[in-house]
């Protein structure tokens, strides 16, 4: 049985199961019982632990970051290491480079996103329904997210190569991979043909939540399949969605190893990140690189900011809906 | 119905193995490389691109050792590029299971000012210096400091139809306009040579500003000088791209691609590396009898061009553990005896200048005194730490040489290869 989202008021579990841990934390509101502080402390010490972990393997390298970024620090000047304060910022910001790869991550992270989004879609509703072959319907869908990026990323290169591809000659007599659109349409496949399963996925999970019996009750009301569609499941479906399309899309946006194998970055095809790799381990500048990977790092934590504000997507983990 | 308790009991065993048997999968390599100096010869790791035949050097170079030391040759990738982020991601983490590197002569200068290659002192720098030519050791030497042994160099020529160009070009001029005249008649009559973007442009347009007698960097390698002589190279460059006489796929063309095109017969005229001749004579042997090679042309007439030398520099890791060694099996590899061999053998030129005489070099290598007299008079790369940023900018700039405004693309230069030098640089 499951019942949408509503928000609980207090005194219904205050008290009630005061024993039974509960099952919601956070966004209380005051005065809290001798018992709930009592589990409000075994519970921060029960995450300490992991807490103390993730402050260590990911505060220390973000602040190192932050602080090289702040230097002119190059290893192949040892000796003129300085303290620069926020000239790298510069330098990057008004450079023609950094800002031809924002754009190009940003259009990769749109349509990459966008067209996940309905093929997941409709991949989730077929493997949700689908009644004979389940488990192997769902299991050949998921293969291309199963495949190493890397790999599946070098199949593709060699597919659209010519003389070594099937693919080469399909649209022209060139070679599609040393043209700037024709690179970035192939980025853009493999990046869809990929994560669409994963998309896919979580979806279906949103799917999951759409009860039947609001289903038969539109029927019976005489919908349509798309009026279904449109105003029983998506309603329904819709934190699903956003949490689907967040995740999608801080994953699209620090897109690499397709591009990394697929072009090099070459014809101005270069990703943030790609560009961040160039200048810290080819470039060896570790000041400029550090401050690209500070500045994707704030647009990372903007579109999720976005997300989550704007968009009223449940940050994972939160307690919006209900758990089961 | 088994009990879930006795079940997993049962499994845990076989778990505990499997978990041992990984770890120690994991671990024996690690193992292995520690081993090194439990007692015999300790191995001298030598990091060193693809060279067929290189194994036979070293396999000789242990046996004079007789004990001493014991090379062992790692290969490393294809790609240059490939080579140097493994070396450099290496150096950076100060790993010491690297002795010997071989470097691009551009790379030299970069780890020498990154203190991650030894200063060649002494008797071994003697030796290193005696007989060499001064192009190649110019490109091993940093701060007035000799920082790694010249291996082998390179050195690209013209090659040309002897059937359709009586006799070869001396200017890029003459050159063209023989091209133009051949295409007037009908007869094939491209330029071939490498124009994408990618470190052959710039070595193409090094060629071009040194034979001008133009200077990109300042004598210190500190400053960003550009002169008259590399904008009248520029212009040089863009007559080239737009006279009609190049391949179509000029912009996107590299060394194999430019070899294959003038092996199927479309160009008069190739500007290439050595390694083309050998192939040629397997592929097309009809078409080898009819190509001559020459001095690659200069920019104004009577003054002999200057030509962009490659080639790889021998360096010893600051890392390295066994350095006196290091430094012995080094010579050894670079030794007169073994570069010709590598000559005859793997096509690369030698880098003592008393191996072009031998008798044995004059069959393997018919070109070796075009090849001598443009070492004599070389071209070097910028030698700067900063090459590597400055090579990426540079060539993402001249391409597509088409597209060049020479005064403008050479302000354009000066302003991205002085931000390099500051490490201001963005890479693309």
């Amino acid at each position: 049985m499951t019942r949408p989202a509503t928000t609980e008021t207090p005194e219904q579990t205050d008290g009630q199961r005061a024993t039974v841990p509960t099952q919601r934390g956070g966004r209380r509101k005051p005065p809290l019982s001798e018992n709930k502080k009592a589990e409000r402390k075994l519970g921060l010490l029960l995450c300490a632990p992991a807490a103390l972990v993730m402050i260590a393997v990911t505060a220390y390298p973000i602040i190192y970051s932050v602080w090289l970024s702040l230097q002119r620090f190059d290893l192949r000047f040892p000796d003129q290491r300085e303290f620069i304060g926020l000239e790298n910022y510069v330098t990057v910001l008004t450079n023609e480079f950094w800002w031809t790869a924002f754009g190009v991550t940003m259009l990769i992270t749109v349509v990459t996103v966008a067209v996940e989004l309905v093929l997941g879609m409709g991949l989730a509703i077929i493997m949700h329904r689908t009644i004979i072959g389940r488990g192997l319907v769902r299991t050949s869908a998921l293969i291309p997210y199963g495949i190493v990026t890397v790999v599946a990323a070098f199949s593709w290169r060699y597919a659209w190569t010519p003389g070594t591809g099937y693919l080469a000659d399909l649209f022209s007599d060139g070679a599609p991979l040393t043209e700037r659109a024709s690179s970035l349409a192939i980025i853009m496949l493999a990046e869809i043909w990929k994560t669409t399963p994963f998309m896919a996925l979580l979806l279906m999970a949103g799917l999951a939540l759409v009860p039947e019996d609001l289903l038969k009750a539109a029927s019976t009301d005489g919908a349509t399949a798309w009026q279904k569609f449109t105003k029983v499941m998506l309603p329904v479906m819709k934190p699903a969605i956003l949490v689907a399309l967040l995740f999608r899309t801080l994953d699209a946006f620090r897109v690499f190893d397709n591009i990394f194998v697929l072009t090099a970055g070459g014809n101005e095809t270069s990703s943030v990140s790609m560009l961040a790799y160039n200048n810290l381990i080819r470039g060896l500048n570790l000041g400029i690189g550090s401050t690209m990977s500070v500045l994707i790092f704030i647009t990372v934590a903007i579109i999720a900011f976005v997300f989550v504000k704007l968009f009223g997507t449940a940050a994972p983990g939160s307690d919006d809906g209900e758990r089961r | 119905m088994t009990d879930p308790e006795t079940a997993r009991h049962r499994r845990r065993p076989v778990v505990r193995l499997g978990a041992a048997a990984a770890t120690l999968a994991l671990v024996a390599p690690l193992a292995a490389c520690g081993a090194d100096d439990a007692g015999g010869p300790p191995t001298i790791n030598l990091y060193y691109p693809p060279e067929q035949n290189l194994q036979k050097v070293v396999d000789d170079c242990n046996a004079q050792a007789q004990g001493r030391y014991e090379i062992a040759y790692r290969v490393l990738p294809r790609q240059a590029d490939d080579q140097r982020v493994q070396m450099v991601r290496r150096l950076a983490a100060e790993d010491s299971g690297m002795d010997l590197l071989g470097l691009d002569v551009t790379w030299t200068q970069e780890f020498a000012s990154a203190d991650w290659i030894r200063e060649w002192t002494g008797q071994d720098k003697a030796e290193v210096e005696q007989g060499t030519l001064a192009g190649p050791l110019d490109t091993a030497r940093y701060e007035d400091k000799l920082y790694a042994a010249p291996k082998n160099t390179n050195v690209q020529l013209l090659w040309y139809r002897k059937d359709l160009v009586p006799q070869p070009p001396t200017t890029w001029d003459q050159m063209i306009g023989a091209a133009q005249q051949l295409k007037d008649q009908g007869k094939p009559y491209q330029v071939l040579t490498m124009g994408a973007q990618y470190e052959g442009l710039v070595v193409l347009y090094n060629t071009l500003a040194e034979s001008a007698g133009g200077k990109i960097l300042s004598d210190d390698g500190k400053k960003a000088v550009m002169d008259d002589g590399t904008v009248r190279a520029l212009e040089q460059l863009k007559k080239f791209a737009t006279s009609g006489v190049t391949s179509p796929s000029f912009s996107n063309a590299t060394e194999d691609p430019v070899r294959l095109e003038f092996q199927s017969g479309s160009g008069a005229f190739q500007v290439n590396w050595p390694f083309v001749y050998p192939a040629l004579q397997e592929a097309n042997p009809e078409l080898a009898k009819q190509v001559g090679w020459a001095r690659i042309p200069g920019i104004d007439e009577g003054t002999p061009s200057k030509v962009t030398i490659g080639g790889v520099n021998l360096a010893v890791s600051s890392y390295s553990k066994h350095p006196e060694q290091t430094f012995e099996a080094a010579r050894c590899i670079r030794s007169a005896e073994h570069q010709k061999f590598s000559a005859i053998n793997d096509g690369v030129p030698p880098t003592i200048e008393a191996v072009f005489d031998d008798p044995e070099m004059t069959e393997a290598y018919p070109m070796k005194d075009t090849i001598l007299e443009e070492l004599k008079e070389p071209a070097t790369r910028p030698l700067t730490p900063a090459y590597q940023s400055i090579s990426t900018v540079m060539s993402a700039i001249l391409s597509p040489p088409s597209g060049i405004r020479p005064q403008q693309t050479a302000d354009e230069l000066r302003g991205a290869i002085a931000d390099a030098l500051q490490s201001k640089g963005v890479l693309p």
